[in-house]
């Protein structure tokens, strides 16, 4: 399939478009109706964010005791997810990605499916396996007197358990992908397994696993639906920033709204510092 | 592509068309606008209840429905508190039933609702789970700090009227969680999660052998009087006042009675 380019067209537009490539930059009619509402859908409500807050007292909302321990809260707890899920997330990824035994298809569905489970069913099954009279939670409590529910730990394990897959498909998808040459250079010029992994595989996927590692983490930072279920709520010790919004619609919507242009803050950042290139482009090629 | 153009702008049209004529042509009926099944009965309205009500109010609402035929009730149960934000941002209720006047006093001040009517008081108890393995005995042993607490929301009448109580028992209680409604305080006991909970007498009953309950004496109880409105935007008033009568009448008090509600 050829492109022509129409005759019409300046010799700097005609350079314009050669360089780009691809067909006509116009959008057909049909495409360009949709695709405004679907402009207007996504982005109203946080139009509606931003009109409604309460700019003037913005300080004063979110200098409450409650708003700052919750802010407190979630920032550490979403590093703390995010650095567990490295550490077992990435190992898990070469393993998915590289080696091959019977059952890996069905555990690669496994692993991945807090990215589909609603995540209420994973705070109620956190729960069940950890809880005080969970099948674990009980062994736990009766041999050291150890509960998980109601504490920060309680937190991390519900963020790490919804977050994790993200950084997990990432780094599989870079491995996957990722030029084995350089590992097999590195080999037979001598480098023991660890070696090659630690100094020619992870600086490859770099990038991804800097996008995967910021995923997980804007992922643990939203969560609530694990979080309530698992963890319950105390400020301070297990009330999020989503939790202390949800909660303080009734008592402080001040607050909320304060509390909700954080989190929007936090995460465009986020998608900006991800940017396309990070997302599309898999290793350095 | 010019007649592809043109056909998507005619469904286009068309599609505008029918939402407008269906919405002018509904708005004459009387239907609730919460129920979503297409067999909405003439007099369907939803009432918004406290938590503690669940029990009650479900049967109430069933007795209702046989003694009205063309009436249905459907009810949403939760936290005083989020109900009536939810009633102040226009959520379509027909009747409120609070458990605090502070609640209702609020939705009465937005202007959605009038002249509340008191139909039941109820009172606190703590409840453990069967096997009490905090070994609580009164409400004094909240306070110590092995034991696991599970309270409501300080924004929640039963979260209000446990601090108070926990003010004329001059104790301080640190619990573990603060839960949203007073149901998810009695789920918490019930699975085992926490040593106790603050809920009230009326759900220690309601949940039978699950819990066991620990009465509070009489110098550190507290009440919550509960009171009940037709919502003013109400597009089904005369049976949401229809529903108010009967909470109210002798038959509703005996099924509030028997479930261990006291009279206001």
């Amino acid at each position: 399939m050829t492109f022509t380019t129409p005759s019409h067209l300046t010799a700097r537009e005609r350079a314009r478009r050669a360089a780009r490539g691809g067909p006509s930059r116009s959008v057909p009619v049909p495409l360009l109706v949709p695709a405004l509402i679907a402009i207007g859908f996504l982005v109203l409500p946080l139009a509606g964010l931003l009109i409604r807050a309460p700019w003037g007292d913005l300080g004063a909302a979110l200098s409450g005791a409650d708003a700052t321990q919750a802010l407190i809260l979630s920032l550490w707890t979403a590093s703390a997810s995010t650095a567990i899920s490295l550490v077992i997330g990435v190992p898990l990824a070469w393993v998915l990605a590289r080696s091959s035994f019977p059952g890996q298809r069905l555990l690669r569905a496994l692993v991945t499916l807090p990215l589909v489970l609603p995540p209420v069913v994973g705070g109620v099954a956190l729960l069940l396996a950890f809880g005080r009279t969970g099948f674990l939670g009980q062994y736990l409590d009766d041999w050291f007197g150890l509960t998980i529910p109601f504490t920060p730990i309680a937190v991390v394990m519900a963020e790490t358990f919804v977050a994790m897959p993200f950084l997990i498909i990432t780094v599989e998808g870079a491995l996957r992908s990722a030029d084995q040459g350089f590992e097999e250079a590195a080999a037979t010029l001598g480098a023991k397994r660890m070696t090659v992994f630690r100094r020619v595989t992870v600086p490859l996927v770099a990038p991804s696993l800097g996008a995967g590692a910021v995923l997980c983490w804007a992922r643990a930072l939203g969560e609530f639906g694990a979080t309530i279920t698992f963890a319950g709520s105390l400020p301070g010790q297990t009330e999020t920033m989503p939790i202390a919004v949800y909660y303080a619609l009734e008592t402080d919507p001040d607050a909320a709204i304060a509390l909700s242009l954080v989190l929007l803050v936090v995460s465009i950042t986020v998608l900006v510092s991800l940017r396309d290139r990070w997302i599309r482009r898999g290793p350095v090629s | 592509m010019r007649r592809f153009a043109v056909i998507t702008a005619g469904l286009a049209a068309v599609a505008l068309a029918g939402c407008s004529s269906s919405s002018s042509s509904s708005s004459g009926a009387a239907s609730a606008s919460s129920s979503a099944s297409s067999s909405a009965s003439k007099g369907s309205i939803t009432v918004f209840a406290a938590a503690s009500l669940m029990g009650t109010f479900t049967q109430l609402g069933k007795q209702f429905d046989s003694a009205h035929p063309g009436d249905t009730v459907k009810f949403s149960f939760g936290p005083s508190s989020g109900l009536a934000t939810e009633i102040i941002s226009g959520a379509p209720a027909d009747v409120f039933a609070s458990a605090s006047s502070t609640n209702m006093e609020m939705v009465v001040k937005a202007g959605d609702a009038a002249n509340p009517q008191t139909f039941a008081k109820n009172t606190m108890e703590v409840a453990v789970p069967p096997s009490n393995p905090g070994k609580v005995t009164s409400v004094k042993d909240l306070s110590k700090s092995a034991v696991k607490v599970a309270l409501c929301q300080p924004q929640v009448p039963c979260g209000v009227v446990a601090a108070e109580i926990f003010k004329n028992a001059g104790i301080t209680v640190k619990p573990v969680t603060l839960q949203p409604d007073v149901k998810s305080v009695l789920t918490q006991v019930e699975t085992g999660n926490v040593d106790a909970g603050m809920v009230y007498v009326t759900d220690v009953m309601a949940a039978g052998t699950k819990v066991k309950g620990v009465t509070i004496p009489a110098s550190e109880e507290a009440s919550t009087l509960y009171p009940i409105a037709t919502i003013s935007n109400s597009k089904q008033k005369s049976v949401a006042q229809a529903f108010v009568a009967y909470v109210l009448s002798p038959t509703g008090q005996q099924v509030l009675t028997a479930a261990g509600f006291e009279k206001p």
